[in-house]
């Protein structure tokens, strides 16, 4: 067990397959130099891999003050136990007080193996994070400057703020596409510590035969416009309208997950709990009834514009423009609109 | 010869298709609006495992930890095919986080002989998909988690397609492992007529108490235990008595269990509020869609 360090640094799992480094830890890094500079101590990105050294300035340029680097041939491949060994090695060494982890299927992986052998508290797919006090209900002991762990729960019917104030480190993974990714900072400094690892057969149970990746289709996180179609739109023929009204505003298509498992698109195209959580200027829901899952990936829009012929249509309360009418009417003249006005500016 | 697989399986409040209010009006969470289900996940996990019993053999345990109503969804495993149920129930395990769970998992399955334990990826009232890794660490075995299908098992090497997110791969390993399992690895079957007829009266003794309770009200402790032992005694010689064990039957260390083995404590919970935003009605007409248009690229939302 790991005691209560106040001055221990706040830490990110750099996650990197094959030398790329994920967007979640570098979009992490904007909040958790946020948390660091409340707690007034170091941020540090911890790097493992082979041959990943270079990576070290892009997560300083991020906002790292410190890269804990850990380079073997083995670690080369993500495997749960050789990185979960590592790291928590790691975490032994320097007693950080919070260590973060993006919700991929690797952090998820990662995460609680860590967290099981340090006997310490873990929060899952966290959509906030903040420093806050806490004052336990039995005995009134105030616990100052904790991490508050913000995460949906119950298919995001409620929202739970977790703390844990007995054991450390505090961990947290963080779903992707939630937080806003800082901007590179070229001139930032930070200094990269190189830390040695010693593994052992037993560190390296999987024996990987076989990968296929391939780049996701579309990517909704950098899209400004969105449209997207739900259950509503009837038929795949018909979601051709979603395609011509995101055309015209050069937007990229969505979907709900109801209108991906009635085959109307590719899953690459999900907004929602399950899909991507995006944040663009204009999101225009076609069709979408608006269940909590699908509000969770999309309410951070900037303006939301609501089209569905349901007046009780859950979407209606986040939508900053509403229009109740028949999709089939209303996408046709958005598009009239749209064309109009180009002509005419 | 074959395969012993455990399979651990959770009663969740169906939180896909909520009825009515999900938060009560003091914070608390409304259960009677949540029907109880068996968590899908875990369902394809005890699909995979009645796969390889088909195929090689070999005996599976399923194990549940909850309340005594989660015995139902024991019952439902015996149907489509489980040799044996386990609830694991004990007022002192209330209040257990993903590692508490963990911790009194892993002393529920060291009591059994496996050489694979099943899970589902994520349960969907938490969706943190913790319990799986935890219990493989503390078990001090391989974890496969995200497991999409089994392609072979040979001897005491088992070969899985995993989702890595955006792809999969395919990875070897040595037995004893524990498997996460995704809803795409197998369509669970229906549970079959004959094994529901045979197991539709079996109980655990917790279950048989509340019933006995809720059928004398009146009666005091002694008597409703004395009656409670002679139902279980009659089920367990027709072989109908699913095995209960509590914190003691499993060895578990209190210190590890329940509140005080949690390190993560609940700050606050809040029902999601839908805010509501500055909001046009705007109508479907021409006019009314040209004039949206106008104003969001007055306000430069579209370019």
């Amino acid at each position: 067990m790991i005691d209560v360090n106040r001055q221990g640094e706040v830490w990110v799992f750099a996650e990197q397959h094959g030398g790329r480094l994920e967007d979640t830890p570098l979009e992490l890094m904007g909040k958790a130099r946020h948390l660091a500079d409340t707690l007034k101590v170091k941020l540090a990105a911890v790097l493992l891999g082979d041959g990943v050294k270079g990576l070290g300035t892009k997560l300083v340029q991020h906002g790292a003050d410190r890269v804990y680097l850990v380079e073997h041939p083995s670690l080369g491949a993500y495997q749960t136990n050789s990185y979960a060994k590592v790291i928590f090695d790691l975490i032994h060494k320097h007693k950080p007080q919070i260590v973060l982890y993006g919700a991929t299927v690797s952090g998820r992986d990662l995460a609680p193996r860590i967290a099981s052998a340090a006997k310490a508290g873990l929060t899952a797919d966290c959509t906030d994070l903040q420093i806050g006090d806490h004052q336990t209900a039995k005995d009134g002991e105030l616990h100052k400057n904790l991490l508050f762990q913000i995460r949906p729960a119950f298919g995001g019917n409620i929202i739970a703020t977790i703390i844990n104030y007995d054991r450390w480190p505090q961990m947290a993974t963080v779903r992707e596409g939630v937080m806003p990714m800082p901007q590179a900072d070229a001139k930032r400094r930070g200094e990269i510590i190189k830390e040695s690892v010693k593994l052992a057969n037993g560190d390296l149970p999987l024996e990987i035969l076989e990968e296929h990746t391939r780049p996701k289709k579309v990517d909704l996180k950098a899209a400004r416009i969105i449209v997207a179609g739900g259950a509503g739109l009837g038929s795949k023929d018909n979601f051709k309208l979603i395609w011509d009204l995101a055309n015209c505003l050069g937007a990229a298509p969505a979907a709900t997950r109801a209108a991906i498992d009635l085959g109307f698109i590719d899953h690459d195209h999900q907004v929602g709990q399950t899909g991507t959580t995006v944040r663009p200027s204009l999101y225009i829901a076609v069709g979408i009834s608006g269940a909590i899952q699908h509000q969770a990936g999309m309410v951070q829009s900037q303006k939301i514009v609501a089209i569905n012929n349901d007046p009780e249509a859950p979407i209606f309360n986040v939508a900053h423009y509403k229009i109740l009418g028949d999709l089939n009417e209303v996408v046709p003249r958005m598009i009239r609109a749209i064309k109009e006005k180009g002509i005419k500016d | 010869m074959g395969y012993n697989c455990v399979v651990l399986a959770k009663q969740v409040p169906d939180t896909h298709r909520i009825t009515g209010q999900v938060m009560n009006d003091d914070g608390t969470v409304n259960r009677a609006a949540l029907p109880a289900i068996f968590n899908p996940e875990d369902l394809s996990a005890l699909e995979l495992a009645l796969q390889i019993k088909d195929r090689f053999g070999g005996r599976i345990t399923v194990i549940t930890m909850g309340l005594p109503a989660a015995t139902r969804i024991l019952r439902d495993a015996l149907y489509r095919g489980a040799d044996d149920a386990v609830l694991v129930t004990d007022s002192r395990a209330a209040a257990s986080d993903t590692l508490a769970t963990s911790y009194i998992l892993s002393c529920a399955v060291r009591k059994l002989d496996y050489d694979i334990v099943l899970c589902g990826r994520q349960a969907i009232d938490g969706d943190t998909a913790q319990v799986g890794p935890q219990l493989a660490e503390k078990l001090g075995i391989t974890q496969i988690t995200y497991v999409e299908a089994m392609e072979s098992l040979e001897g005491k090497a088992i070969t899985l397609r995993r989702n890595i997110g955006n792809g999969w791969q395919r990875v070897k390993a040595k037995l004893p492992v524990l498997l996460t399992v995704t809803g795409d690895a197998a369509e669970p079957r229906v549970g079959a007529a004959r094994k529901m007829m045979k197991y539709k009266n079996a109980r655990t003794r917790a279950e048989i108490e509340q019933q006995v309770k809720a059928a004398n009200p009146s009666a005091d402790d002694a008597t409703i235990k004395g009656l409670a032992k002679e139902q279980a005694d009659a089920l367990e010689r027709k072989g109908l008595l699913i095995r209960q064990w509590n914190l003691d039957d499993i060895k578990a260390d209190l210190a590890w269990c329940g509140r005080s083995g949690s390190p993560t404590k609940v700050h606050r919970i809040q029902s999601v509020v839908l805010a509501t935003k500055e909001s046009k009605d705007i109508a479907p007409s021409d006019e009314g869609v040209a004039g949206m248009i106008h104003e969001l690229i007055q306000d430069k939302i579209i370019a």
